[in-house]
């Protein structure tokens, strides 16, 4: 359960190796959070972060964290059910982060038909799935929280990027529709529009200005789990900067080299 | 959607409020298949939602509101025996009861509380260092169990496990659907008082420790947003029902007159931050100003006496969007040093609390879940929201386990699961019995969950 200042006990990782999502758990391990699941291409890589967890928790020493793993692929969309009853199996799941995602050669995906579909199967076809079998838990436990990792790049699609974009953009969309859908249910669902951030997604990509670390955006999804926030912009300065993006005139919004 | 009183965390369940026992049994047997609820999720009983945290809460699940099993049965003239459905209200007792010359034996800070939410969460009031608390008064009780039985309880012999394991088992050991408890005869329906201010926390500890025994009914108000040399300046008042003799002529007639009134209503939505440190400090110094340094024999309407915040209805409002927390910890008297670094921590943090309370505790009873012990306990409000606040409570729950103290479950929203142990030594013996009256856990709660209990 969510405690009256916002601390969740349990939390779910979509996507169990993304760099925001450790980080948010490292921090989350460190108030009540006892009970993690890691939902990812099982592998090392998973291994590894489930790792990363059970020593962020024994460092916390706030108590013993119990961190499991469940084998999850985007892309595999008629196990997304089976998956998510896997994940809620036996306990409470306060928190689903929903984390996972994939950057495309901007170039590629706008020139090849089956790249492209793929980065639009996984970001959103895939969250949409998978967010859809959450909610469906959610509701059914009464409470819980869940938190969707779009992006400013789906506020207004940019052409140095538009595929990327445009998944985001549509599972911006979805979210936003989901948590006023889900009003009255106990669940909430809190967007995450972070700029830039410095992951091994983004590894070798020029830094952006605005941009932020994992940390930072870990820390902003933490407040908005404590705090009922709908929106949350990492850094905030950015819902201001977008703003006016989103507002320029075509002509000159075409012009700008973004 | 519900919350608790501190209108923190809500989650969402089905509600059904049964009008007979018989419903009742119905709604509790299916709970979770037919009657409402998803599978598994289980039955939480509620009352008048006056729990500050998530005791009456079920996300998922079913909520039975019980406050439609509300009728006086039975009331003994002769001995002031009462047998009472488990819904009805304090509020509704005083009003049918006072008039008769009698009072319940335990009465919490408001009035608006059930029968059986009393029960679940064993009160304590003003006189608990001389009365104990409520389920000291109850002599038998009926238990509505998970397999659907209505089990008679009594306080001692065959059952008494039962009963003192239903005694501040916050609802987890099944529905109390009736209860019979002794009344306390009085002459009217005003109090006699005598009231002492005291200028920092070790004058009014010093005074509470003198001669409470000589009073029946005794509490202290503290001024949490003092600091420096005032910290935990406070206000005592101490006093019993007044005798006829005691009223002035005039009031004589009308005795035992009870009609008390709500003055205001709370809007419902408050602007963020109605309550701020500037607001609750000149709140507090005009409360503390408004007390004599020290009078006697005063005579007190018997509701501003115990339950002056329920002439505000919907008073917990005033805290606005975030809500709030109430923490209410007891140390032992010889762990008094814990009270004091308690006050100052909380006045230091700058805690907006216009309602904090200081009492001695008398005795303690059989429960193995009862919060009250022999010792000093305190409990205040403070907004959810104020900076660095988990932290700052979670050192003192630390402080008050060190210390072989307890936190209140009926107040309780935030508490470290892991501390519950050595809060509650005897936890396991209580889960024995739980375990043995509901196996399957087909009642819990909000609570329940977050502290698995």
């Amino acid at each position: 359960m969510i405690d009256a200042l916002g601390h969740p006990q349990s939390i779910l990782v979509l996507g169990g190796t993304s760099d925001i999502a450790l980080a948010t758990v490292q921090a989350l391990v460190a108030g009540r959070t006892r009970l993690v699941v890691l939902a990812g291409r099982g592998g090392p890589r998973l291994d590894q972060a489930a790792e990363r967890v059970r020593a962020a928790g024994a460092d916390a020493g706030g108590g013993p964290v119990v961190v499991r793993t469940v084998e999850f692929d985007a892309e595999e969309l008629a196990t997304h059910r089976d998956v998510l009853d896997a994940a809620f199996d036996g306990a409470d799941i306060d928190v689903v982060l929903l984390a996972f995602g994939v950057l495309p050669d901007p170039e590629r995906a706008a020139t090849d038909p089956e790249y492209a579909a793929a980065t639009a199967l996984v970001n959103y076809v895939g969250a949409v799935s998978a967010g859809t079998a959450t909610a469906v838990r959610l509701r059914a436990q009464g409470h819980g929280i869940l938190v969707v990792l779009s992006s400013v790049a789906g506020e207004r699609v940019r052409r140095s990027n538009f595929v990327y974009g445009s998944t985001k953009a549509g599972l911006d969309g979805w979210a936003s529709g989901l948590g006023e859908y889900l009003a009255g249910t106990g669940v909430r669902v809190v967007v995450v529009r972070p700029g830039f951030v410095t992951t091994k997604m983004t590894a070798g990509l020029p830094k952006a200005p605005l941009s932020s670390t994992p940390e930072q955006v870990a820390a902003a999804i933490v407040t908005a789990i404590a705090r009922p926030r709908p929106v949350v912009w990492v850094p905030a300065t950015l819902r201001p900067v977008m703003s006016l993006l989103r507002h320029l005139p075509r002509p000159v919004f075409a012009r700008l080299p973004l | 959607m519900l919350t608790g009183w501190g209108r923190t965390a809500p989650t969402r369940a089905d509600v059904v409020a049964p009008d007979t026992v018989e419903q009742l049994r119905t709604a509790v047997c299916g709970a979770g298949h037919t009657t409402g609820g998803s599978p598994g999720r289980g039955v939480t009983v509620r009352g008048l939602g006056r729990s500050y945290g998530d005791a009456a809460q079920n996300a998922g699940g079913l909520v039975v509101d019980l406050t439609r099993l509300d009728r006086l049965l039975d009331l003994d003239v002769e001995t002031g025996m009462l047998t009472v459905e488990a819904g009805a209200s304090l509020d509704q007792l005083m009003r049918r009861l006072l008039p008769a010359g009698w009072f319940v034996p335990v009465t919490p800070g408001t009035r608006y509380v059930t029968v059986g939410g009393a029960i679940g969460t064993d009160i304590h009031g003003k006189n608990h260092h001389v009365a104990g608390s409520i389920t000291e008064h109850v002599h038998e009780m009926e238990l509505l169990t998970a397999h659907g039985e209505v089990r008679t309880l009594h306080p001692e012999g065959p059952g008494s496990e039962e009963f003192w394991a239903t005694a501040g088992g916050m609802g987890l050991t099944g529905v109390v659907t009736r209860a019979r408890l002794d009344l306390i005869p009085v002459a009217t329906s005003w109090m006699r008082v005598d009231t002492d201010r005291a200028g920092d926390l070790d004058a009014l500890m010093a005074l509470l420790s003198e001669r409470d025994e000589e009073y029946r009914y005794s509490v202290a108000w503290i001024d949490a947003t003092a600091t420096g040399a005032r910290t935990g300046r406070g206000v005592l008042t101490r006093g019993d029902h007044a005798r006829l003799e005691d009223l002035p002529v005039r009031l004589r007639p009308r005795a035992r007159e009870y009609a008390p009134r709500t003055l205001v209503t709370a809007p419902r939505r408050v602007p963020g931050h109605l309550l701020n440190r500037v607001s609750v400090r000149a709140f507090n110094e005009a409360w503390y100003r408004r007390h004599p340094a020290h009078r006697v024999g005063e005579i007190h309407g018997l509701s501003a006496f115990f339950h002056p915040l329920d002439a505000v209805a919907g008073w917990n409002s005033v805290y606005g969007q975030p809500g709030f927390v109430q923490y209410q910890f007891a140390v032992p008297f010889a762990a008094a040093e814990t009270v004091r670094d308690a006050v100052n921590q909380l006045s230091m943090a700058g805690t907006p609390s216009f309602l904090a309370v200081l009492k001695r505790f008398g005795a303690a009873n059989p429960g193995p879940l009862s919060f009250p012990r022999p010792g000093w306990t305190l409990a205040l409000d403070i907004p959810a929201d104020v900076p660095g606040l988990a932290r700052l409570l979670d050192r003192l729950d630390e402080q008050v386990a060190a210390a072989g103290g307890s936190i209140y479950l009926a107040k309780d929203s935030r508490l470290r699961p892991e501390l519950l142990p050595a809060l509650y030594p005897r936890l396991d013996e209580w889960r024995t019995v739980r375990d043995r009256l509901d196996p399957q856990r087909v009642f819990t709660s909000d609570l329940a969950r977050r502290l698995a209990l």
